[in-house]
């Protein structure tokens, strides 16, 4: 039964037809978990937290409240500054956008299942998340405003500060896997071992808890979510670099936050959580007849969303504890305290792997 | 552009015009960057115009099978090095709108220079290659074997430039110390 769905699964498509596949799903890997995380998240656990309800009225329990205020951002007007740059005002927010689709495209979801398999993988993902930094500055400076132009200047000081720890992070999981390949990533953490022993693979959050907590804190400065967000600061800026902003284009900008905080969290999951892997001994007991390859393109979607849930989790939980950081606090926190680090975590994990 | 195309009629395969026909859009749309960011009056607009012309050159090195170089230009020159050329502008100076004084009465020395880098660059080009085209089966060089090659054949100039670097490191760090 399970041999003859998962083979019948196995149709050859013409190039065509998987490229308009693949665009469709690459909005929905985009879209779908921004929404979901979103509602479950940016609306009701906050309201938890905080004790209160949330939205609940439009739809049972609230559920299509996003519908209802991305209704009402599509219908409303939008507004460009008299003095701003009318080009460059209306182009910042695709590029944002932009680089959020690019980083999706090397995120691998199961042994076939991804859209680009890049011999650069993870390489290719942190160049292109730079990318938005571009918009965010466009944005600030086309807005003819000075909280927005603020805005992006704090904005570009932070996100270029925080690069560097988010790469040096990658960098330690590079060499332990030896690949950038983010396939070959998963595989070096299902494939390994530790000490002999390989029911569990070998995820490198064991191995990498430091890379893994520079990265998450990186990730989080690089989104501007809350202990990081002096480029939006509410009660000095407005809304920092987005100020100017309204309807469309400012939930472009929001589409834009919200989903690149997924594809990190998945970029975070294929890293150091064994990406869409399972614990080998589990795959052993599941797919004993030998078509792991096929049902893993199935399960590591899920197993993909589960991670990156879990992932996201801890973003937005930091984001409604911690109180904002002073500029100088970050600056110094990213300088002083977190490129050293991560330089420390690259020389160790080098020794050891020349050492083992 | 098309007059090109159509010379180069001797292509066989599909690969080869996918190939050498997105290598001349990249270089138009280099072209075209180009020209727009040194006549541009505004000077945010002369770097994003810059922006653009980078762009296009991390696309012909995905078109020459460079996979590697061309994430590197994208990380290092869109990503860092664009980003701190538009956040000192917009640091210092940052008008909305064009300038008047942007101009320079150089220009035409700067154009003769400009010329003579053409020549020689085409000259040198045009003997080392020739009739030679791309082709439509390259596989990417994989970055194993660009890290291999680094390491090895080319050890020396990659640790010259590391000194290199590092002297320019050591060099900001004491322009910049204020006592």
């Amino acid at each position: 039964m399970t041999s003859t769905l998962a083979s019948s699964l196995a149709v050859e498509f013409a190039y065509w037809q998987t490229s308009i596949f693949k665009l469709a799903m690459a909005f929905v890997a985009v879209l779908i978990p921004a929404g979901g995380t979103v509602y479950l998240y940016l609306f009701k656990m906050v309201s938890f937290m905080q004790s209160r309800l949330g939205p609940m009225e439009a739809g049972p329990y609230g559920s299509l409240q996003l519908l209802a205020e991305v209704g009402k951002s599509a219908q409303k007007e939008d507004i460009v500054p008299h003095k701003a740059d009318f080009f460059v005002f209306k182009a910042a927010p695709y590029v944002v956008l932009l680089s959020t689709f690019l980083l999706v495209l090397v995120v691998p979801f199961g042994p076939d299942a991804v859209f680009a398999d890049y011999d650069t993988g993870i390489f290719f993902a942190l160049a292109v998340s730079s990318i938005s930094v571009i918009g965010i500055l466009m944005a600030g400076w086309a807005s003819a405003s000075k909280y927005s132009l603020l805005g992006g200047l704090r904005a570009a000081g932070q996100l270029i500060a925080y690069e560097l720890p988010l790469v040096l992070a990658v960098v330690g999981v590079v060499i332990q896997a030896g690949t950038l390949n983010m396939q070959g990533i998963v595989s070096a953490q299902i494939d390994g071992e530790i000490f002999g022993w390989g029911a569990i693979g070998n995820p490198f959050i064991l191995t990498q808890i430091v890379g893994f907590f520079i990265f998450m804190v990186a990730v989080q400065a690089e989104l501007t979510q809350v202990p990081f967000d002096m480029p939006i600061a509410e009660s000095e800026l407005v809304s920092g670099y987005m100020t100017e902003y309204s309807g469309f284009r400012f939930l472009m900008f929001f589409i834009g936050e919200f989903a690149t905080a997924n594809i990190f969290a998945f970029l975070a999951a294929v890293l150091f959580l064994g990406g869409w892997g399972i614990p080998p001994f589990v795959a052993d007991l599941l797919f004993a007849d030998g078509n792991y390859s096929n049902w893993m393109n199935l399960v590591g979607p899920l197993v993909m969303a589960t991670k990156m849930l879990g992932l996201t989790f801890i973003v937005y939980w930091v984001r409604f504890t911690y109180p904002r950081f002073r500029e100088d606090q970050l600056q110094k926190f990213a300088w002083k305290f977190l490129i050293p680090l991560a330089l420390a975590n690259i020389a160790a994990t080098g020794l050891l792997k020349v050492v083992l | 552009m098309i007059g090109l195309l159509a010379q180069e009629a001797a292509l066989t395969d599909t690969g080869e015009w996918i190939a050498n026909g997105f290598f001349y859009a990249m270089a138009a749309v280099a072209i075209l960057g180009g020209l727009k960011m040194v006549t541009t009056a505004n000077v945010v607009h002369a770097a994003l115009y810059l922006l653009v012309v980078l762009s296009a050159v991390a696309g012909t090195y995905v078109i020459l099978g460079a996979e590697f170089v061309a994430v590197t230009q994208v990380l290092i020159y869109l990503g860092a090095i664009m980003v701190l050329l538009l956040f000192g502008v917009m640091l210092t100076r940052a008008k909305l709108g064009g300038e008047e004084d942007l101009d320079h009465e150089q220009r035409w020395i700067g154009a003769l220079v400009a010329a003579g880098m053409l020549a020689v660059m085409s000259y040198s080009i045009w003997e080392a290659f020739d009739t030679q085209k791309l082709p439509g089966d390259r596989t990417p060089q994989l970055t194993q074997q660009v890290s291999d090659e680094i390491f090895s054949t080319y050890i020396v100039p990659f640790e010259a430039l590391s000194v290199l670097l590092l002297a320019a490191l050591i060099g900001a760090v004491v322009v910049a110390r204020r006592d």
